[in-house]
């Protein structure tokens, strides 16, 4: 059932037009957001290192690599209350790259959901914060873990939400080793299918995954265009700043009729001169040493043995 | 014979009208589901995933997450491709999805082993959080699902495409209840799904023989009824389990290691022996595969022998 509203001008940009003709940050009204949100980020990546320090494991780039993301959907741009965590008519997110849970838990300790010093019990026995994201976190929408799997969960509450006439949106991160998995564009084409406006995925393309560069592993190429030809609008940002985050999520909303994907380019690591980059940070635990001279460079040195106050 | 999965679609029309919040998802097999009857009627709270049961899975869950009962719909081994989706997108959060599914078993005969469901009842009942349902025929089958849809959380209901007709109609089914056919005085059959019409004419034969065998129906694989698995065993000694499942992992392990745990009893097994099947008629299959009276009758005079 193809109406003309679905065909696309052939000429069709990846990159929205209106990028260019954004006003330079400097004299645009969302500079004092971003300057608060950046620190924000720092207070998150500072969260982060600690966690898994003290855990003595979890996955630090890839975390990393999507703080600046997270922090942008919690403190600018989901519609949601950590007083009420249940509320129907939220924004959800689904955190599909389940791996990257100390991100989401910082984050959401820093939103309020639950007191920042419980961030200190990542991986522990009976620990709401587990290794993995589950149901009944303050704040977590969705489990995850198993790569792949969250973008269907999402097209059933996308769905669930029309058939109710509810408005929420339905944010999906993912990452690009992630894309690998069959079930990502069983769902993406499920998506476009259905005409799922309200879901929006966002793609942390650090270029690496577990065992190496995605290049060599498996080339995802080109990423934006396979998106694209499953009928979704396609964006790219830098994804690691704020200013080009903000403006995208706001653009991609104004499209209707078909579902978008937000191709963020980031840096694994992010933030850790040493971990930028670096394979050897996918996951394992952080010594004294590592934690601290990264603490140092986050340029908020953190002593280890007493609990993290940084707000 | 009458038509399991036509009632599966009939119960399904008959519960969407009272059932405001039922959804039903299917994956490209609604003609073959019978899922169809109920996307006829109910358009709006029906959706096809296209052949993909992986999405399918995460669909149900989503929709589940948001207060929905959801049906998810397949055949039985191609529902075992999503198996991984379905213990962590469904059952880790223990989520209102029921996974029915249809052609279990050696029932889709002439499509041959690619589409024969023989290992599903033993990776399901492996889940935790999930119950697992094998009905004996359509009239326990509409039943079943209504009484599925009535209990919050996940399950997994295997149907077969025909069965032979055990019920005349509806009785008092309870999840997790088995349902005693025949009483006995010595050996006990207990079987599910197409097996328990098997073993009530198995238990013809052995009655012309002067064996009284009794047959249980135990349509809950999990949880099992341990508790008139425990009567049976104490009142006979002897136990025979039968199924259309290959005897590794299904109905009759999960007898033995109830048994093996509360009053060891000899148990024999009657399913597959551990082996893909083939194209064929499905009585032709079911004799090749020993899935008969016969063997049932077989297993019935081994057991005897060894009684407790």
């Amino acid at each position: 059932m193809l109406d003309k509203r679905d065909i696309e001008p052939e000429a069709e940009e990846i990159l929205p037009r209106a990028k260019t003709r954004r006003p330079p940050i400097e004299s645009s009204h969302l500079a004092p957001a971003v300057r608060a949100l950046e620190e924000r980020a720092r207070t998150v990546r500072l969260h982060i290192l600690n966690m898994i320090h003290r855990a003595g494991s979890g996955h630090a780039g890839p975390s990393l690599s999507i703080a600046d993301i997270l922090v942008a959907l919690y403190f600018a741009r989901l519609r949601h209350d950590p007083k009420q965590p249940a509320w129907r008519d939220r924004d959800r997110l689904i955190l599909s790259k389940g791996h990257a849970a100390p991100a989401l838990y910082a984050t959401l300790a820093e939103a309020g959901y639950f007191p920042v010093e419980d961030l200190l019990n990542l991986r522990r026995m009976e620990s709401p914060l587990q290794g993995h994201p589950e149901l009944g976190t303050p704040g977590v929408d969705v489990m995850s873990g198993s790569l792949g799997q969250g973008l269907s969960i999402a097209n059933g509450i996308a769905m669930a939400g029309r058939l109710d006439g509810k408005t929420y949106r339905v944010y999906v991160l993912l990452g690009d080793g992630e894309c690998d998995e069959g079930q990502v564009w069983e769902a993406a084409m499920t998506a476009s299918h259905y005409k799922l406006e309200n879901v929006v995925v966002i793609v942390d393309c650090n270029n690496m995954q577990s065992d190496g560069s995605t290049e060599q592993i498996k080339s995802k190429k080109p990423l934006a265009e396979k998106w694209k030809a499953f009928g979704w609008r396609v964006f790219e940002i830098n994804g690691h700043d704020f200013y080009d985050i903000l403006l995208t999520l706001d653009e991609a909303l104004e499209v209707k009729g078909r579902p978008k994907a937000i191709i963020a380019h980031t840096v694994k690591g992010k933030g850790v001169s040493f971990m930028e980059n670096n394979g050897d940070f996918h996951s394992g635990a952080l010594s004294e040493q590592i934690f601290e001279r990264a603490s140092i460079e986050l340029g908020h040195p953190v002593k280890s043995s007493g609990s993290e106050r940084s707000r | 014979m009458r038509s399991v999965r036509e009632e599966f679609g009939n119960t399904l029309v008959k519960m969407g009208a009272t059932l405001d919040d039922l959804i039903v998802l299917n994956a490209d097999l609604s003609r073959s589901t019978r899922t169809s009857k109920f996307a006829q009627r109910f358009p709006q709270r029906f959706f096809n995933v296209g052949v993909s049961e992986q999405d399918l899975m995460g669909m149900a869950a989503g929709l589940a997450l948001e207060g929905k009962t959801v049906v998810a719909a397949t055949f039985a081994i191609f529902a075992m491709r999503a198996w991984e989706q379905i213990r962590n997108s469904i059952a880790r959060a223990s989520l209102n999805v029921k996974i029915i599914v249809t052609h279990s078993g050696l029932s889709d005969h002439g499509d041959g082993a690619s589409h024969q469901s023989i290992e599903d009842i033993a990776v399901m009942r492996g889940m935790p959080n999930m119950r697992v349902i094998v009905p004996a025929d359509a009239v326990e089958a509409g039943m079943a699902i209504e009484a599925v849809l009535d209990i919050r959380g996940p399950f997994y209901v295997r149907l077969g495409r025909d069965a032979p007709e055990v019920f005349d109609g509806a009785y008092d089914f309870e999840v997790g209840r088995a349902k005693r056919l025949l009483d006995g005085e010595d050996v006990d059959i207990v079987a599910a799904g197409v097996m328990v019409s098997q073993a009530l004419s198995a238990a013809k034969t052995l009655k012309a023989e002067g064996v009284r065998a009794g047959v249980l129906d135990m349509h809950t694989i999990k949880p099992l009824d341990r508790g008139s698995l425990l009567q049976s065993a104490k009142k006979m000694g002897a136990i025979i389990t039968a199924e259309e499942h290959n005897v590794i992992g299904g109905l009759g392990s999960a007898v033995a290691e109830a048994l093996a745990e509360e009053l060891p009893t000899p148990v024999e097994r009657v399913g597959i022996r551990d082996c893909f099947g083939e194209s064929g008629g499905y009585e032709e299959l079911l004799t090749k595969y020993g899935l008969t009276p016969e063997e049932i009758v077989k297993a019935a005079k081994r057991v005897i022998v060894r009684r407790r």
